[in-house]
């Protein structure tokens, strides 16, 4: 299970007050925590700095890299921010993210390339962002073939199917959790991630859908998740899905979590 | 009779959807005037909601009921009405910009405005500045409300207000602008008229452009 850390994300009120005022201490300690907590790679993004994007991001991912030895994952919406960060990323990263859209593709793709990077894939074109689960596989086919065209391995792609809502859908989880399965068993090698604040927006007790979400995509054979390691309960939700279905020998990854006060 | 206007909105309030068409045919039958059924129940409902939406008291999911279920009630009045009554309170034009295809937040915020009583026109997702400009020209909205939920198309909505000045329409059209990444400082800064920070709060801001209550 392949965990990428969100929690330094300038969408956040906390991380954007840090980036604002050049707090090194505070994006470090977040950076420190998620990498404790068991994350993979350290998403870090300062998206929100429309205009002063790339010297922002470029100031979070030094501070990051003196702290955590991990991986980071690039998450810009702008492909000319993710290139001009690139050069100074110490280990080969992950980018966040591409999806069909022609130019997004063009300009990503060599950088994947070029930096032995694995990427994220969300299932959206330039037309839609696939909300059923035909139209999400659709895309995710469309997605392998690109990725793999490019001599980009397979295992270095990671498919994020999406999730709206379930407010404002009631079955909208329900499109992603088969659209996992399908993707997982359609294009063998490739891996599924997800984000999973958005399944609950909307609804109270928004942590416990997410962690219900979360093991219910695990268990339908989602291999990686863009989330809060922090968070024990979720991370708990994830190790004991991952324990269920057979992933886990001798359960030995749940107990050591367990005994390292990892999760709840 | 108002004690029908009143179960008409408290049953719109609890968005009971299966419960709404009798007592509106009740409220029909006893010959309260459809107008007011709409106004002083159905419209006074959503009023409510959006405030209880406002406030956090209530849920998305729960907004959206108490929507679907005032919409059946008025599907019944509509071919009833004659006159002022049948006159919306303003129509407004709604879409996301450009090179975002992001809907669910625009989508509340119509279902919302059509509960408050305008017309409302969705022109969808991924708006070029030239169409919402033709739209504009060819509807003549009292307003136009503009969505975009990503900061790499926020910029277009200030392309939009430009040329919907440079094209001579800024005085017969007030904008509103919304979306996750906006604010109102920015909203102010694009020259827009007011900024909605969610669904309720784009009615009230839409009520005070158009200038009713």
């Amino acid at each position: 299970m392949l965990i990428i850390g969100e929690r330094i994300n300038s969408s956040r009120k906390s991380i954007a007050g840090a980036i604002s005022a050049g707090d090194e201490a505070f994006i470090q300690k977040e950076a420190k925590l998620q990498a404790e907590a068991g994350a993979s790679y350290i998403d870090v993004n300062a998206a929100a700095f429309v205009g002063e994007e790339i010297e922002r991001l470029k100031w979070v991912i030094g501070a990051v890299q003196e702290v955590t030895d991990l991986p980071l994952c690039i998450d810009s919406p702008d492909p000319g921010a993710i290139r001009a960060v690139l050069p100074m990323v110490n280990k080969p990263p992950m980018i966040n993210s591409i999806t069909l859209e022609p130019d997004r593709l063009e300009r990503i793709l060599p950088l994947v390339v070029q930096y032995r990077a694995k990427v994220v894939g969300l299932c959206q074109s330039e037309e839609i962002m696939a909300e059923s689960t035909d139209a999400k596989v659709e895309l995710a086919g469309r997605l392998v073939e690109k990725v793999t065209g490019a001599g980009i391995p397979l295992d270095d792609l990671y498919i994020d199917p999406l999730v709206y809502p379930l407010g404002t859908s009631a079955t909208s989880a329900q499109s992603t959790l088969e659209a996992i399965e399908r993707i997982m068993k359609d294009f063998p090698g490739v891996h599924t991630t997800c984000g999973l604040t958005n399944v609950s927006h909307g609804l109270p007790a928004r942590k416990l859908v997410n962690r219900t979400f979360l093991s219910a995509c695990i268990i339908r054979g989602l291999d990686s998740a863009i989330m809060d390691p922090t968070d024990k309960l979720l991370y708990g939700a994830l190790k004991a899905a991952v324990m269920i279905t057979g992933r886990d020998d001798f359960c030995m990854d749940f107990i050591h979590a367990f005994r390292a006060g990892l999760i709840e | 009779m108002s004690e029908i206007i009143e179960q008409i909105k408290s049953i719109v309030v609890a968005g009971k959807h299966k419960e709404i068409e009798k007592i509106v045919k009740a409220g029909l039958d006893a010959n309260i005037d459809p107008g007011a059924i709409i106004n002083d129940g159905l419209i006074a409902a959503m009023d409510i909601v959006g405030k209880k939406f406002g406030s956090g008291e209530i849920y998305v999911p729960e907004m959206l009921v108490a929507a679907a279920t005032m919409k059946k009630g008025l599907e019944i009045i509509k071919p009833l009405l004659t006159g002022d009554a049948s006159q919306p309170k303003g129509t407004i034009l709604m879409g996301t910009v450009k090179g975002d295809l992001h809907d669910i937040g625009k989508n509340l915020v119509i279902m919302m405005l059509e509960g408050a009583g305008f017309k409302v026109v969705d022109l969808g997702v991924d708006l070029s500045v030239d169409k919402v400009v033709e739209k504009v020209r060819e509807i003549k909205p009292d307003l136009l409300g503009l969505s975009a939920l990503l900061t790499t198309t926020m910029p277009e909505m200030q392309k939009v207000i430009v040329m919907i000045r440079e094209q001579g329409l800024r005085d017969s059209v007030k904008i509103m602008v919304g979306g996750a990444p906006v604010d109102s400082r920015f909203a102010e800064k694009i020259g827009a008229d007011g900024y909605g920070k969610d669904a309720a709060d784009a009615v009230q801001l839409a009520k005070k452009l158009i200038g009713i209550n």
